[in-house]
């Protein structure tokens, strides 16, 4: 590890400010990929912003139509929320698969949406259920944020404070883990809602994305049944020594349909 | 204090006060005196034409006090890395065997290989330097592969060996092979890679050197498994520093695996660099330097073929293979494919005629060595596969073919027709056993009841032997070995009868000071909590190889058997002098001597105090003290084995196989701790578990890059990959052992990957499949299977 300055800013606004202000400065959530790549020497900002001060960044709120996540939650407490678990069960389930208990107590819901690690949990649940992304500075729909490998549409500076669901009449993600790291080789969430059907996909591809076919499907019959037919394609999928690209658009068949089960019952 | 806790009991493990309290002493836990840092540059390429180094940046980093490279070296005229063992070919030409420098001299050959050491006052000081030097590197195509390195136009790894091969070993009649073929009713083939692996110990490697001026002394402290070796072939061979002259500590180790069974060059280059810089040098290597510079494992390509008659009996079996050896020979590199390999080819059966050919391969890969079962898992995997795909050919149960072939418990001692002699075994008991436990009569109920669920169950056997306790010195060394492979011990008797032992064996996780103490306890009568076992430092532990090879009860607790024999022997003399009897009458039982027939006795104690203060003792016929000291050279190899069935479910949809039932009877020998015995079956099990699974090295071809290059995508078995395991033995004894042991560190290692992908072959064998290569990973199992046609469950 390269020495950097730390700062650990009481405000949101100081926290824009230093992020803005200090060439390259890097905002610290759990840091659950930060810290491993300033260890190995992969990265040297300068300035580590840390947000663990802004305690008003932790916590899940629920307003009958949507439930509200500060982006500092840990997986832990997403993962063992009684209201997550009444409203969104699928999104608990899915909070409680990522990585292992330690990462799951360090890590943070606005860390890995801001992170988009292509075969992270999270932008899956973000994407399916439609969630908005609340940041300091406006408010970003899930289909506008995730951009690719490692790409969001946040602005320098800008920094994620919640994230939005919506409440889903049925919801469930299903993830085939990739043997050693136990990242998502391939996760799908599946979100019903009463105006069709959201399906996304993590951990296949550069990104997180979704699959209109399987959506209009489901939308006519919420059944494994209905998708167990559809193929996607190959093009754009990731082969790398744990899984050849083919292999990974039939499990994105495969776990669509465990989530769909997942969902309903 | 305390009771005698002997032989066949279980108390816990004298070790892990120490362990599961936060008190171990590991290497990166010792602190010297003005200790500075030290840092391995390492070549980023597979294979690359060292042009020249450029340290001046690197010099003038803050902190920065030394930068060394192959011409530093070169310079002092060091040795280079020796190999331990130097086989020949079947015309007996030596092998091949170029020069494997400290630091890199003129090439690099894999990537990982050592191209120079910085040396500064703080790790991340060192770290900033090293990335400050300058490396000119022109770039060559890299070979990986053993079957792509021998082909014509190969790179090139050495002027002198030609298309990279190293050696073209072979073993056994050729022409009587070829002679039985020609008779036989029926010819099983089966090519097959034996996958690479890589060891991962807990610890990482580390090291810590220190020069003392004033005594002109070097001590190096080391994460080895034989420290005693590393001093020989550092000190005499690489280094030039004598014997006396040269500490090696070998402290609390975390795990080896034989990863840390060879002298590594960074040893060489730190307990140098710490003369050169009159400082104590401490490394301590990341998890990801270990996965480019500790020894990697097996990495087969082999074609077996076994001849039969019509029924079922085996006539012949004829074994070709190429092993990959890395970039250079490391210590016990080219023994393993080869002799730990070619006389294990003979398994549990009779099988007549055996011939096998290894061609050992260099290729621009981390150099490959021994790995816990190191040759025997290779062996026995290729055997107990081929004979699954003969009792499928031929339509005979696998069992039965097994049975058909067997040696009898009562055909043993059993000369096979590849060099080694069986002295005892019952490798059918070992199988009824086994069938049993297995509930192996129900199977077809579990399967059905998978089937109901759209999963494929699948039952597979290994009924295997392997051959350790290394070695018999002489057996060795005519087979190539350069140095004894014996052990030593010395029984300390302390004035008020408390024990210490020296032993040349290493604990890095076996439960040794537990293990020894017990057969000091039941030996000598003292209570098992006065007896303690030091290990791991030349200066003092008179000699020792090391552990390796499941040899430290077999060989090491034999010389520790015959040194407590010693002092038996000696108190006998002392005790009749004492009560005046001839040392004749004298008996030694539970911790007395006494006159037989008589009620005049001495106690242990009272005849250790009696030797050490010598007022009434027989000083013209016996010296004062009790401390005796035996070395012990095996008269055999041992020959452990058993028999081991998986059971696994495949999920046909993602291809994943979930290990469901795991059940091994073992013939060990004497078992000493069956709790220790025990969890060396679970955790050997569970690294066959994982090279038959999860576990394996890849490299890019051309560019020789390491793929699997971190925890992130090696995949190690974990807890929740096993099912809870049914571990029993079935021991018979060996017969040359003072104790009958026969060694337990590999055999779990050993039998288990066959026996997973023969479970894994008989799921699938419905749809066609006759062989799946290691790792059976989802893809490739799903692979398969779409290459099967399988119809799609429906849902």
């Amino acid at each position: 590890m390269k020495p950097f300055a730390y700062h650990q800013p009481d405000r949101i606004p100081d926290a824009a400010k230093l992020l803005t202000s200090i060439e390259d400065s890097k905002l610290l959530a759990g840091g659950m990929t930060l810290i491993p790549t300033l260890k190995q020497r992969l990265a040297s900002p300068p300035a580590l912003v840390d947000l663990s001060r802004l305690g008003h960044l932790k916590g899940i709120t629920d307003d009958g139509a949507t439930i509200t996540i500060g982006a500092m939650t840990p997986h832990a407490v997403v993962a063992a929320s009684k209201l997550v678990k009444a409203k969104i069960p699928g999104l608990a389930a899915l909070a409680s698969m990522i990585g292992d208990p330690a990462v799951r107590i360090r890590g943070t819901i606005g860390g890995s949406v801001a992170n988009n690690d292509p075969a992270a949990d999270y932008p899956a649940g973000v994407l399916g259920l439609g969630a908005t992304v609340v940041t300091s500075t406006r408010e970003i729909a899930a289909d506008g944020f995730f951009r690719g490998l490692f790409e969001t549409a946040l602005e320098p500076g800008e920094i994620i404070t919640a994230l939005r669901f919506p409440m889903p009449l049925k919801a469930g993600y299903a993830k085939f883990k990739a043997p050693a790291s136990r990242y998502a080789l391939v996760g799908v969430f599946v979100a019903k809602f009463a105006d069709g059907v959201r399906v996304a996909v993590t951990g296949a591809g550069s990104g997180v994305f979704r699959v209109p076919p399987m959506e209009e499907a489901l939308s006519r019959s919420f059944d494994p049944s209905a998708i167990a037919a559809i193929r996607i394609d190959t093009d754009g999928l990731t082969s790398d020594i744990h899984a050849e690209a083919d292999y990974r658009a039939h499990l994105v068949t495969v776990m669509a349909k465990r989530a769909v089960d997942a969902a309903v019952s | 204090m305390g009771n005698v806790i002997g032989i066949g009991a279980s108390p816990k493990r004298k070790e892990d006060q120490r362990f599961l309290t936060g008190r171990g002493n590991y290497v990166s836990d010792i602190k010297r005196p003005g200790m500075t840092a030290g840092v391995f540059v390492r070549s980023p390429h597979g294979h690359a034409i060292l042009r020249s180094i450029d340290k001046s940046a690197a010099l003038a980093s803050p902190g920065v006090i030394a930068v060394l490279t192959g011409e530093d070296a070169a310079a002092d005229k060091l040795g280079s890395l020796p190999c331990g063992w130097g086989i020949t070919d079947a015309k007996g030409v030596p092998m091949k065997e170029p020069p494997f420098p400290m630091l890199a001299q003129g090439k690099v050959r894999f990537v990982g290989d050592m191209v120079a050491f910085v040396v500064a006052e703080t790790p991340a000081q060192a770290s900033a330097a090293a990335e400050l030097l300058t490396v000119d590197y022109e770039v060559l195509p890299s070979v990986v592969g053993v079957l792509e390195a021998v082909r014509p136009g190969a790179p090139q790894l050495f002027d002198d060996v030609p298309n990279n091969i190293c050696c073209d070993w072979e073993l056994g009649d050729k022409a009587a092979v070829e002679t039985a073929f020609r008779k036989a009713a029926h010819v099983a083939k089966l090519s097959l890679v034996n996958n690479r692996l890589i060891g991962n110990p807990m610890e990482p490697r580390a090291a810590i050197a220190e020069y003392e001026p004033g005594t002109d002394r070097f001590t190096l402290w080391t994460t080895s498994q034989f420290p005693h070796v590393v001093r020989f072939l550092m000190g005499a061979l690489v280094l030039n520093i004598p014997q006396h002259k040269l500490r090696v500590v070998a402290p609390d180790v975390g795990g080896g695996f034989g990863v840390k069974q060879f002298h590594y060059g960074e040893e060489a280059v730190i307990t140098w660099a710490a003369k050169r810089v009159m400082r104590p040098i401490k490394w301590v290597a990341s998890r990801s330097e270990g996965y480019v510079s500790d020894r990697h494992g097996r990495d087969h390509v082999t074609e077996a073929e076994l001849a039969l008659d019509e029924t079922g009996k085996f006539l012949a079996f004829r074994v070709n293979t190429l092993a990959n050896m890395g970039g250079y020979l490391s210590t016990f590199g080219p023994n393993i494919p080869t002799n730990l390999y070619g006389p294990l080819l003979g398994g549990v059966y009779t099988t007549p005629a055996i011939y096998c050919n290894v061609k050992v391969v260099f290729t621009n890969t981390v150099p490959v060595d021994a790995y816990r079962g190191a040759g025997r898992p290779e062996a026995t995997f290729v055997l107990e596969r081929i004979v699954d795909v003969a009792a499928s050919e031929m339509g005979i149960d696998r069992v039965e073919i097994r049975r058909r072939n067997m040696i009898p418990k009562e055909a043993y001692p059993y000369q096979t027709p590849v060099l080694v002699q069986y002295d005892s075994g019952d490798p059918m008991g070992c199988l009824d056993g086994a069938l049993v436990a297995a509930d192996v009569k129900n199977f077809g109920i579990r399967k059905a009841e998978s089937a109901r669920r759209g999963k494929f169950r699948g039952l597979g056997y290994s009924t295997y032997v392997e051959a350790c306790g290394l070695a018999p010195s002489r057996f060795a060394g005519r087979l190539g070995a350069r140095g004894g492979l014996y052990e030593s011990a010395t029984v300390r008797v302390h004035p008020t009868g408390q024990v210490t032992v020296m032993i040349g064996t290493h604990n890095h996780g076996q439960g040794h000071e537990t293990t020894f103490a017990q057969i000091v306890s039941e030996k000598l009568g003292v209570a098992f909590d006065n007896v303690d076992i030091v290990f791991g430092d030349t200066d003092r532990v008179q000699f020792g190889m090391g552990t390796y090879g499941s040899r430290s009860l077999v060989v090491g607790g034999a010389a520790l058997s015959k040194a407590t024999d010693k002092v038996v022997a000696k108190g006998k003399k002392i005790a009749a002098h004492l009560l005046e009897a001839a040392e004749v009458d004298i008996q030694f039982e539970a911790g007395k001597f006494s006159v037989a027939g008589t009620d005049r006795m001495k106690t242990f104690e009272e005849i250790a105090g009696a030797a050490y203060v010598p007022h009434d003792y027989p000083l013209e016929v016996l010296e004062p003290g009790l401390e005796e000291q035996a070395y012990y050279d095996p008269v055999n190899f041992t020959y452990p084995g058993g028999c081991h069935i998986a059971e696994v479910e495949i999920d046909p949809e993602t291809g994943t196989v979930t290990l469901v039932n795991y059940t091994a009877v073992d013939d060990v020998g004497t078992v000493i701790n069956p709790m220790i015995v025990e969890g060396q079956l679970h955790g050997g099990i569970v690294q066959g578990v994982g090279q038959a699974l999860y576990e394996n090295a890849v490299y890019d071809e051309g560019s020789g890059q390491l793929l699997s290059g971190s925890l992130m995508d090696y995949c190690m078995p974990r807890a929740d990959h096993m099912p809870m395991m049914k571990i029993a033995t079935h021991s018979t004894l060996c017969t040359h052992t003072p104790m009958g042991v026969k060694g337990c560190g590999e055999v779990g290692t050993i039998g288990s990957p066959a026996a997973v992908i023969n479970a894994v072959v008989d799921a699938l064998s419905h749809l066609g499949v006759t062989h799946v290569d290691m790792p059976a990973t989802p893809n490739r199992i799903w692979r398969l299977l779409q290459n099967a046609s399988l119809p799609v469950a429906a849902e």
